[in-house]
């Protein structure tokens, strides 16, 4: 127990977990979370001897950028190490700031204020289906009961005029910063059916207990991985664009090379991390690659037709939580789907 | 549109009946100005988390602000956030040195008013009718900057409509001829008057952005300064309203 070693959570016997209240966390998911630190540590070093090495270019950009990833992952990794009900949590939060960042985009009448108050109240009830694994409630409060919840408030204070225009955005921005994004969170309670379609492939017996965080982090790893292999590959080999008028950054080779990149690191963590066999993890690399450059495009096409370059100012060096979360929002509903015909 | 949406609440009208003794409780809360201590835990518990988080604040240029006193600092006015928002801006560091001005009529209306408004918010009250019992309106405003406090200043007078800005009053210019070393700093606002504009009693969270202009003095006339304070609101608010992206 006073080992500091065991405090650290890099041990595998379940007495001592339980002890530090870390069962949840199988040893794959903490050797992943080391592995992101250990990443990051060296981007910090390699963007420190940038800047050491070429004194007259400016990398402020990219060191806030590397630093606020330092804040990012040290947020979730301590949900995690706190319980699984923290994280779900945490990802409430991460909906309040993006549909936020959302509703002070979007242009609106002072009479839709009563109806986006109504939309921030959901969020805590949709995270609160998630905390308790009510599965059907979760699926359809949304889509059913908001799609028609929020109408029935605009009508009772009037106002006809724009109410198409008005409801759209606010159901719109809905979906995609809470129902979406709620998707990642339902992972961490994700339950697995005696009899699942795919049979689960556990890497060893303990892992079978919590399979939640593992699918997560994979989820936010090879989102991420995605995004910064799109951007790296499309800057080195990229020139055909896909959307020019929507994002000039997204190019055939970047989607390619992330796709591959991603794919590989699929395969590479998913059977180690998760159920997944290769198979499985291949499927899951390329779901994320597709449906993250159209959830990054979904985001830039919003922010093209308001006028502005970021979403916010929130995280120093990418803008706001919208410019960060844009791929995931996309990625978390058709993994989660996924994950759930295979094994749910 | 719908009357609900429109309905203001009662505006306090020149309180005719006002006996002397709230005077004199006015008088001595003014005088014994904030509790500091209170102050502090209610902008460090309460205030900031809701205008940080709750709100959020989207700061351009916040080096241009003054590091201690004594400054004025001009903003436009479209809510009752706005001077927390703007106390909020400068941190708990300086927190005992900043103080808004507001009006007594509205914020003195009553003890527990004048009490919350004094002593925990530190508000500088403002008496719009005092020129009438033989004082200067100005003249707390004034003790502030001598006692180098950064006040904070809405010459637009009211909140009036939500996010539209209004003509400046004079005031300013005057107090800016009486300090002419003070250094005056526009900030224009913007997003507030969405999350509690007036006549409203429901707080909906906004992102909230603010522009600090360049600061300036007294340049030797009323007329210059009025204009030039005009011009860097238009230059804020021209900076907050432009595509960042060129629409095509």
């Amino acid at each position: 127990m006073h080992d500091p070693i065991r405090l650290l959570g890099i041990a595998r016997r379940n007495v001592v977990d339980d002890e530090a209240g870390l069962a949840h966390l199988t040893l794959e998911v903490r050797v992943v979370l080391l592995a992101v630190f250990a990443a990051l540590l060296m981007a910090s070093l390699v963007s420190i001897a940038m800047v050491r090495f070429k004194p007259h270019r400016d990398y402020s950009e990219l060191r806030a950028r590397i630093r606020t990833w330092w804040v990012i992952a040290g947020l979730i990794a301590a949900c995690l190490l706190v319980s699984p009900t923290s994280a779900v949590w945490f990802f409430a939060f991460v909906s309040f700031l993006s549909l936020k960042e959302y509703f002070s985009l979007i242009p609106s009448r002072r009479a839709d204020r009563r109806v986006m108050f109504w939309a921030y109240l959901s969020i805590p009830i949709q995270y609160a289906w998630i905390a308790n694994g009510w599965y059907g409630m979760f699926i359809i409060f949304v889509p059913v009961y908001l799609f028609m919840l929020l109408p029935v408030r605009m009508i009772l204070i009037g106002q006809p005029k724009g109410f198409l225009q008005a409801i759209g955005a606010v159901q719109w921005g809905l979906m995609g910063t809470v129902f979406f994004l709620s998707h990642a969170a339902y992972l961490l309670v994700l339950p697995v059916a005696a009899t699942p379609r795919v049979a689960p492939a556990w890497p060893h017996d303990l892992a079978s207990t919590y399979p939640g965080p593992g699918l997560l982090l994979l989820l936010l790893v090879l989102t991420q991985t995605n995004d910064v292999a799109q951007y790296l590959w499309g800057k080195s080999f990229g020139r055909r664009k896909i959307a020019p008028s929507v994002s000039p950054g997204k190019t055939y080779a970047g989607f390619l090379g992330g796709l591959g990149t991603t794919i590989v690191l699929a395969a590479l963590i998913g059977p180690f991390l998760t159920m997944m066999d290769v198979p499985r993890s291949l499927m899951a690399g390329a779901i994320i690659a597709v449906t993250g450059l159209f959830g990054d495009l979904n985001i830039s096409a919003l922010k093209r037709d308001l006028g502005v370059k970021d979403a916010g100012a929130t995280l120093p060096g990418h803008g706001g939580v919208l410019d960060r979360i844009d791929s995931l929002i996309f990625t978390a509903p058709v993994f989660f789907h996924f994950v759930w015909y295979c094994y749910g | 549109m719908d009357d609900a949406m429109t309905r203001t609440p009662p505006q306090p009208a020149d309180p005719p009946d006002r006996s002397s003794s709230q005077d004199l409780y006015e008088a001595d809360i003014a005088v014994r100005g904030p509790q500091r201590h209170l102050r502090y835990v209610f902008f460090l518990f309460f205030v900031r988390p809701v205008m940080l988080i709750i709100m959020g604040m989207n700061v351009r240029h916040a080096m241009r602000l003054p590091n201690s006193g004594p400054a004025l600092i001009v903003a436009n006015h479209n809510s009752h956030l706005d001077a927390l928002a703007l106390i909020t801006l400068f941190g708990m560091q300086r927190l005992h040195q900043v103080r808004p001005v507001a009006a007594a009529d509205y914020f003195l209306r009553n003890r527990w008013m004048a009490w919350f408004s004094v002593r925990v918010l530190g508000i500088l009250p403002l008496d719009r009718q005092v020129r009438r019992r033989g004082k200067h309106p100005l003249t707390p405003i004034n003790d502030a900057i001598e006692r180098n406090e950064i006040v904070l200043l809405f010459p637009e007078g009211s909140r009036g409509q939500p996010e539209q800005r209004q003509p400046l009053q004079q005031g300013i210019a005057h107090l800016a001829k009486l300090h002419p070393d003070v250094p005056i700093v526009p900030v224009f606002m913007h997003g507030l008057g969405k999350a509690l504009p007036r006549g409203e009693g429901l707080l909906v969270p906004f992102i909230c952005d603010i522009f600090v202009g360049q600061s300036m003095r007294w340049q030797g006339d009323k007329a210059t300064l009025m204009r030039d304070l005009c011009q860097a609101f238009d230059d804020l608010e021209n900076e907050a309203s432009k595509p960042q992206y060129p629409i095509d």
